[in-house]
């Protein structure tokens, strides 16, 4: 159903930037905040597969993601970031589905969840906030450093992460699509969220309500298959929770999260299908977590490494790196630039967030309410 | 003025705000063409249709959730909790997240949304419909926590709430819907949250109070009034933002201070309030504070001899009074 396609013949002319909505659209939109929408191009009536360009593009993004997501765990073990939850071998389920998003519809939101770096990051935080986030430094924008890493909210880059509490960020999604939804907002939301937290009553009553009312939604489960330290098979007694949609009268969807192409379809169709009013859908990203839980976590006491090695073999980035290779839209000579390019944000990154004071201790009583 | 109870007050706030402004909206179980089960919506999905009178399944933590998210992208939600007690699945949203928005995103988005549930006892309502919820919440920075016990106040309260920009847990205690009368001004006002209001006068002792105990206050007051003490009877209104000016203004004429509430005594409002005057009244006093409140047992047995023997009635409030004047 849906086959991962590969579209080399014509090369799409869309930025991968997006845009904020034109000024003169705010006359339509009275509410503060959806104004700053995430805008794309006009949206195709169906599934634009990726273009080499496009996936070139992913696969310079992920090489970010990559060394920063590297980098934050090192300095994790060096005592400097607190707390890190790896994204490694989530990513491309996270870019594909944010390329998805941003080419199939006119404008989109995104409630994420703890591991998605590789959202964020498409969406427009810049590696200097994100390492201000895990050194916990003043200029954090999304949270002022209230939050653990890539927490809050940034309206303007359209995402948000407001709780560390799992799956109770779904139903505000739904909250988001119904604002929307009654405000005839062009609006499509996508909420991200990990196996984990499918077994959480929040979820139910998010896919049920968004169904109810058809709402523009796009459920994306990155499906790791632990939460923490519980497998799948502890968690629940099916084998795709894509299953599930059934049961709330949407479309599911399972297909491979760490193939590009494949995580880009599947999330573009079920956002054409919110987009034109079709109802929500839940898409399966099958993907890995070859790392343990968080830097605080210790997975040989739960997973044969066995495993883990089978996961690492399925790396999104080495994966897309073969994939280009292959296509002859990749060389080495090029490879090296990209990398040597992430690796100097990343290390720009980290010398300013090093730099940077912690937050004023006055600052702890400040925004608990409007006045 | 026209005379109303408190339920037509509530009503008719909801109503004329969302004539007002559009981004009002309301979301809850039977709210639709059955107006609610206590009809505080009755009229209003016939008058505003069903996408801004939105009949939800009965799931009460994805009302409060989804009431979120639409207010985090700008709309006005006014959720409702058919019964207080049933507004623990809501907790994890109303506590964990709605309170938590504005400071964990450094105000990059907040709540403006409206909670109403009717909540309080002496109704038959047993357990489980009969229960004050108001200290959890008052407990939470990040909310406000309204408890009107007049039409005047419902009604004013009401609409304050709905245009706040942060969450605002509405608590309406259901024996004053029908059996509380009082006058409501035609036209637009509003009643800031947080401000207490002082209902009766007096020189001897003050009750501080919220609520159905209001009204049971006010008869004890008058019945001692016949016996020529005068009881100042101060209404919170509201127990988060909790107005300590009004209370130490009262405490300093009076030098005894009651404090009275139906819900259970340990960690209730009154404790807060002791509290306040202890720290900034201490002198004020002639006397030890005293609590009347409901007992610790876990809520309001259903018994018409159980549940008098857990309510403060006015009875009970007198003798409190009493013993006080008399220290």
């Amino acid at each position: 159903m849906f086959l991962p396609a590969l579209s080399f013949g014509s090369v799409v002319a869309l930025s991968p930037q997006h845009r904020i909505l034109h000024p003169s659209s705010f006359l339509l939109l009275r509410c503060y905040n959806l104004r700053a929408m995430v805008q794309a191009s006009p949206a195709p009536q169906r599934i634009e597969p990726l273009s080499g360009d496009d996936l070139l593009d992913i696969y310079t993004t992920m090489s970010l993601v990559r060394a920063l997501d590297q980098r934050v765990w090192m300095l994790n073990r060096q005592g400097k970031a607190a707390i890190v939850a790896s994204c490694q071998g989530h990513e491309a389920a996270q870019l594909g589905s944010v390329w998805a998003l941003r080419r199939h519809t006119d404008a989109f939101f995104s409630f994420t969840y703890y591991r998605d770096m590789g959202v964020c990051i498409a969406q427009g935080l810049t590696p200097r906030e994100i390492m201000l986030g895990f050194l916990a430094k003043a200029g954090e924008p999304i949270s002022h450093a209230r939050q653990f890493p890539l927490h809050g909210a940034s309206v303007e880059r359209g995402f948000m992460n407001l709780s560390n509490v799992v799956g109770t960020h779904v139903p505000h999604a739904v909250g988001w699509a119904l604002a929307a939804k009654m405000r005839a907002e062009p609006t499509v939301v996508a909420a991200y969220f990990g196996d984990g937290a499918t077994s959480q009553g929040d979820v139910h009553e998010s896919m049920n309500f968004a169904a109810v009312h058809k709402l523009p939604v796009v459920f994306i489960c990155e499906n790791n298959r632990y939460a923490i330290s519980v497998p799948q098979h502890k968690q629940m007694a099916i084998e795709r929770i894509s299953d599930r949609a059934a049961g709330y009268g949407m479309p599911g969807a399972t297909v491979d999260g760490t193939d590009v192409s494949a995580s880009h379809d599947a999330v573009a169709e079920a956002a054409i299908r919110a987009r034109d009013g079709n109802g929500p859908t839940l898409v399966e990203l099958e993907v890995e977590r070859y790392l343990p839980h968080t830097s605080d976590d210790d997975d040989s006491t739960y997973r044969p490494r066995e495993e883990v090695e089978a996961g690492a073999r399925r790396d999104p980035l080495a994966k897309l790196r073969e994939l280009l290779f292959q296509h002859g839209l990749l060389t080495e000579v090029q490879d090296t630039a990209i990398q040597a390019t992430a690796q100097r944000e990343v290390d720009d990154a980290t010398d300013d967030g090093e730099e940077a004071p912690y937050p004023d201790p006055g600052d702890v009583l400040d925004g608990v309410y409007a006045d | 003025m026209a005379v109303q109870t408190v339920i037509e007050a509530v009503r008719d706030a909801i109503r004329e705000e969302m004539e007002r402004d559009e981004s009002v909206f309301i979301l809850g179980e039977d709210v639709g063409l059955r107006g609610g089960v206590f009809l505080a919506t009755q009229g209003l999905a016939d008058r505003f249709g069903d996408e801004r009178v939105i009949d939800t399944p009965l799931a009460e933590s994805s009302i409060a959730g989804v009431a979120i998210g639409a207010a985090m992208a700008g709309m006005r939600p006014i959720a409702e909790v058919q019964f207080a007690d049933f507004i623990w699945p809501t907790m994890n949203q109303i506590v964990g997240e709605a309170a938590r928005a504005r400071y964990g995103t450094y105000g990059n988005v907040y709540v403006p949304m409206v909670v109403r549930s009717p909540y309080g006892g002496h109704v038959r309502g047993g357990l489980f419909h009969s229960q004050s919820v108001e200290a959890y919440f008052a407990h939470t920075p990040g909310l406000k926590v309204a408890v009107p016990a007049t039409p005047y106040d419902a009604k004013g309260m009401l609409k304050a709430a709905v245009r706040d920009d942060d969450p605002v847990i509405f608590l309406e205690h259901k024996r004053t819907y029908r059996s509380v009368r009082g006058e409501v001004p035609e036209g637009d006002y509003v009643v800031p949250i947080g401000q207490a209001d002082v209902k009766r006068e007096g020189k001897h002792a003050t009750v501080v109070t919220y609520g159905l105990t209001l009204h049971y206050a006010l008869q004890a007051a008058e019945s001692l009034s016949e016996m020529g003490a005068e009881v100042e009877v101060v209404d919170l209104r509201s127990v988060r933002p909790i107005d300590a000016d009004a209370i130490l203004t009262s405490v300093r004429k009076t030098g005894r201070l009651l404090v009275l509430h139906e819900d259970n005594q340990t960690g209730g409002i009154g404790a807060e309030v002791s509290a306040i005057v202890s720290e900034r009244g201490f002198g004020y006093l002639d006397a030890p504070i005293i609590r009347c409140a409901g007992p610790d047992v876990p809520s309001m047995p259903f018994a018409p001899t159980l549940e008098a023997a857990f309510m403060p009635t006015p009875d009970k409030i007198t003798a409190a009074l009493r013993k006080l004047l008399n220290y």
